[in-house]
């Protein structure tokens, strides 16, 4: 079978990140970048599926040409091969489920996984639009993944408030990844050496025939509030009159 | 195909002549698979290892946790980087291994086993190793399926190593020899599955032999209780009537110093890159913490001794770091003009180790040092906190100290630099006299260089080409002046030592100096002047700071051998003075502008 995942190039969760002085976007300069920890866990994913049920696991990923390191960090995993779709502009979470759409026309995988969300912008929206404009079922926040042994359709688990709840969807189908779906292997010295070797296609959005078109625009980043300094209070009372007389919550 | 012919700079050859930024290799020049590797390896140290100190320093989880983290480490590939291809390797070059050792730094103890492992323990084998015994063994001490230990060390000889008293007796069939002794301090005897232990055939051939653990007779004592790595294994490997099968003789019979010594060349080149990778990291908890901590109202990294600690730090990283990387691209660079494929290759390529013994010397030394340099300024950093063990530089603290001990200690690797560079003269591959009598002419018709060539760093390369003279001039004057004595032990272990530990000391700092200067025109070159502004800043206090040091150090050295003689040390006074060049710098202005940022970063960062 074969298992398309996408995944996005994202700053460094662990990086401490400072918006530009016009405030058009985050500075770049000295941060690194990973893939998205969720489209990871969406990698593993595939990776275990392949394993079991043989096939081929394909990620695509936009943006400009610095999105193939992201590729060939997903291809030193042991993914088989990469689309790169070239573009600069500006997208929103609609366009991404456009062009992706289009990826999918062409390539026709089985299951296309995606993580839950990004962690740079958490829109979480690509994988519900992409399910409604191919028209595919789709399961999602995934915990725990099933092919049936005749490969037609997939049992998916997801949390819920107080417990899990199960779907079996048919495929193809589209599953977002959750944070527990799995621990994401590493890339091992002789995977990174071979993916050197892996194809990377490249792609543009015109040849692809999507469109795109953002229905959002990021207007100004702007740094939360600062939070200001707690104070100790002596007694009950001055609390109790803090709450009241400053926090007026009383 | 044979060998190709590469101008090699000799090992030590940076004292006597001007390096090529051509020739250097920066760490900037990584590839991108070569940073993965090293990506992987600091995400396996996050992940696995970092979360595991504490299981591995309690003593009755420390087997199984290092078994089990090796184990990982060997599924991941991180084993077998410099083992060939053919053995189940990845064939990768000692750059790229320094760089993933670097990684691994991060924790004291698993870098002391890991590279127990696949250094010391390892490359024997690579090296020395005939057919049969690498194909037996390479391939599993790639995968982690077994893990290697080195077996050097006994009770009555530390240092001495190559007076070792175990002994190995052919038996009368001719099938195996028999060995009997006891080897002290060995790192991984716990649960390594292989020892290369070294003894002496009939008593007087020194000779490495390749000893599973499960032969018959062979025994480990209980855990050491050490001051720090404490996550490592180290106990004495007891040896009653081990039977050696004869095919696990390792190299030739007498010949086992070759491997001994030139395994440890290695070795003491990733001890000084490991020791930049525990710096990088002490430094980074040691501005955080000063960050937040507040004192007199203000954030404690705001006070100018405590700013001045993190450029002091940054600096001398900088400089191991450059001289670590050039080492390693020359060795790289002789090695890769080999045949791969001549039957002969591995011991050409351990003979080009050899050919960089002092560079490896130098590294082991100066790395070590930064390292207890660092993590002392960094316990002083964190106060009385740093002394408590709740938090991580206490624990830095302890591992760090074993650096300037193990692989040879640190007054023994001083001891090879200068007698290496002399044997060397002698021998002709180093062409010291001529440098000297170069020099000694200079002085003598007033013809010392002492205009900057324009450009970049050029005061600073004019720094350099003056601490080499320097050197050579003290250490010239030291062989004239003891040419007879050099011969006898009573003064090379005695007075002889006050003088070499010195001249080593100058050796040192000038290659460190002479790196640091190539180091950043090699970044000039690759990235631009405007985008090294960082490495300018450290490149001019570390070279100015450093050559007042080897200035000082020389004239010490001048006065000894004047032996309290006033007008012979007028005289040396006087040479010394005209090869000198003095500048002026605003050190501590250029410091704080590197304390800045190091304080905005937190961490190191160029
Ligand atoms: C944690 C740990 C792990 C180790 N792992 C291994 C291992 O895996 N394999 C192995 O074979 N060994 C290992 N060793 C042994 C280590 O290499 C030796 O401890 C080291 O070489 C020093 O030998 P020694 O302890 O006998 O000290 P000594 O040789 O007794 O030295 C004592 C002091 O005298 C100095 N000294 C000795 N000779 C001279 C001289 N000529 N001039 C000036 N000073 C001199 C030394 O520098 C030192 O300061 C390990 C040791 C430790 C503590
Ligand atoms: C084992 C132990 C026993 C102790 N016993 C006692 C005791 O019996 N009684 C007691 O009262 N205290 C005791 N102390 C506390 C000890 O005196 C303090 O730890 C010490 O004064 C440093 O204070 P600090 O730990 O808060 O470090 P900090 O004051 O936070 O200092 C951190 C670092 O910042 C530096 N620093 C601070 N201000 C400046 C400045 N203006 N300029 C430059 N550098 C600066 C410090 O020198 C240090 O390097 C003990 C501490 C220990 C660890």
């Amino acid at each position: 079978m074969k298992i398309l995942v996408t995944i996005k190039r994202v700053s460094d969760p662990e990086a401490k990140l400072k918006i530009r002085p016009d405030g058009t976007g985050i500075q770049t300069e000295g941060v690194k970048f990973v893939v998205n920890p969720f489209d990871e866990i969406a990698v593993e994913e595939a990776l275990r599926i392949k394993e079991k049920h043989t096939g081929e696991v394909v990620v695509v990923s936009i943006g400009d040409k610095v999105v193939t390191e992201q590729i060939r960090a997903a291809l030193a995993m042991g993914v088989d091969r990469g689309i790169f779709v070239n573009y600069t502009g500006s997208y929103d979470s609609y366009d991404v489920a456009g062009i992706l759409a289009k990826v999918v026309e062409q390539e026709q995988p089985d299951i296309i996984i995606l993580g839950k969300q990004a962690v740079d912008d958490d829109m979480g929206q690509a994988g519900f639009m992409l399910a409604e404009m191919l028209g595919y079922p789709q399961a999602a926040f995934a915990s725990k993944v099933e092919i049936s042994d005749d490969k037609k359709t997939a049992k998916v688990t997801r949390e819920i408030d107080g417990g899990l709840e199960t779907k079996e969807v048919g495929l193809p189908c589209i599953i977002t990844a959750d944070l527990r779906l799995n621990t994401p292997r590493y890339a091992s010295l002789p995977n990174i050496m071979k993916a050197k070797q892996k194809p990377v296609k490249e792609v543009t959005v015109d040849a692809l025939g999507a469109v795109v078109k953002p229905h959002v625009t990021i207007k100004k980043l702007t740094e939360p509030p600062k939070r200001k300094g707690g104070v100790k209070v002596e007694s009950v009372q001055d609390l109790v009159g803090k709450l009241k007389n400053e926090a007026k919550v009383l | 195909m044979s060998d190709k012919a590469v101008a090699k700079p000799v090992g030590g050859g940076f004292l006597l002549s001007g390096g090529q930024t051509a020739d250097v290799f920066a760490p900037e020049q990584f590839t991108e698979e070569q940073l993965s590797f090293s990506e992987t390896a600091v995400e396996f140290m996050e992940k696995e290892v970092l979360p595991l100190t504490e299981k591995m320093e309690d003593h009755d989880r420390k087997i199984e946790t290092n078994v089990k983290l090796m184990k990982k480490a060997g599924e991941i590939g991180l084993l077998m980087i410099e083992i060939p291809e053919e053995y189940g390797g990845l064939g990768m070059d000692l750059s790229t291994s320094l760089k993933v050792s670097e990684a691994m730094a991060r924790s004291g103890s698993f870098a002391a086993t890991m590279l127990a492992h696949s250094g010391i323990g390892t490359l024997p084998i690579v090296y020395f190793g005939n057919e049969a015994q690498k194909k037996k063994y390479l391939p599993k001490l790639a995968t982690g399926e077994m893990i290697a230990a080195y077996g050097l060390t006994e009770t009555g000889y530390g240092s001495d190593a190559l007076g070792a008293k175990t002994k190995a007796v052919l038996s009368p069939d001719k099938k195996y020899y028999v060995l009997n002794g006891e080897k002290q301090f060995i790192t991984n005897s716990g649960f390594a599955d292989l020892f290369i232990i070294y003894a002496k055939v009939d008593g007087e051939k020194f000779t490495a032999f390749i000893v599973e653990r499960k032969s018959d007779g062979l025994s480990t004592a209980k855990e050491e209780n050490k001051m720090g790595i404490k996550g490592s294994s180290t106990r004495s490997v007891i040896m009653n009537d081990v039977k050696v099968p004869v095919e696990n003789v390792l190299g030739e019979i007498g010949k086992g110093h070759q491997s001994a010594l030139g395994v440890l060349d290695i070795g003491r080149l990733k001890l000084g890159m490991a020791s930049v990778g525990g710096s990088k990291e002490i430094i980074k908890y040691a501005v955080q913490y000063a960050n937040q901590r507040m004192q007199f109202g203000q954030p404690i990294s705001s006070f100018g001794m405590i700013r001045r600690k993190f450029a002091d730090m940054m600096m001398k990283v900088y400089a191991t770091e450059s001289m670590s990387y050039r080492t390693s691209g020359m060795i790289d660079k002789a090695i890769h003009a080999l045949d791969r494929n001549a039957p002969d290759f591995s011991k050409k390529a351990a003979k080009i180790f050899e050919d960089y013994d002092i560079e490896a010397s130098i590294m082991k030394v100066y790395g070590s040092e930064v390292l207890g340099f660092v993590v002392d300024e960094a316990v002083q950093s964190y106060g009385g906190y740093g002394y408590i063990e709740d938090y991580p530089v206490a624990r830095a603290y302890r591992d760090a100290r074993i650096n300037r001990i193990f692989e040879g200690t640190n007054e023994i690797n001083r001891l090879l630099i200068p007698a290496t560079i002399l044997k060397r003269s002698m021998k002709g591959e180093l062409d010291f006299m001529g440098r000297l009598n170069d020099i000694l002419a200079e002085i003598k018709t007033d013809k010392v260089n002492k205009t900057p060539a324009p450009g970049l760093l050029g005061i600073e390369s004019l720094a350099a080409e003056t601490a080499k003279k320097i050197t050579v001039y003290a250490a010239g004057i030291v062989v004239q002046k003891y040419m007879a004595s050099l011969t006898d032990k009573a003064f090379n272990f005695g007075r002889g030592e006050y003088l070499f530990e010195q001249l080593a000391n100058m050796m040192m700092e000038t290659y460190a100096i002479d790196s640091t200067i190539l180091r950043t025109l090699k970044l000039k070159d690759l990235k631009g002047e405007s985008a090294i502004a960082m490495p300018l800043m450290l490149t001019r206090a570390f070279v100015y700071e450093t050559l007042n040091k080897v200035t000082l150090i020389a004239r010490h050295v001048l006065g000894d051998a004047a032996e309290d003689h006033a007008d012979e040390f007028a005289t040396y006074e006087k040479a010394l003075s005209k090869l000198t060049f003095t500048y002026g710098l605003d050190l501590s202005g250029t410091k704080e502008k590197i304390a800045a940022r190091i304080v905005e970063k937190e961490g190191y960062v160029l």
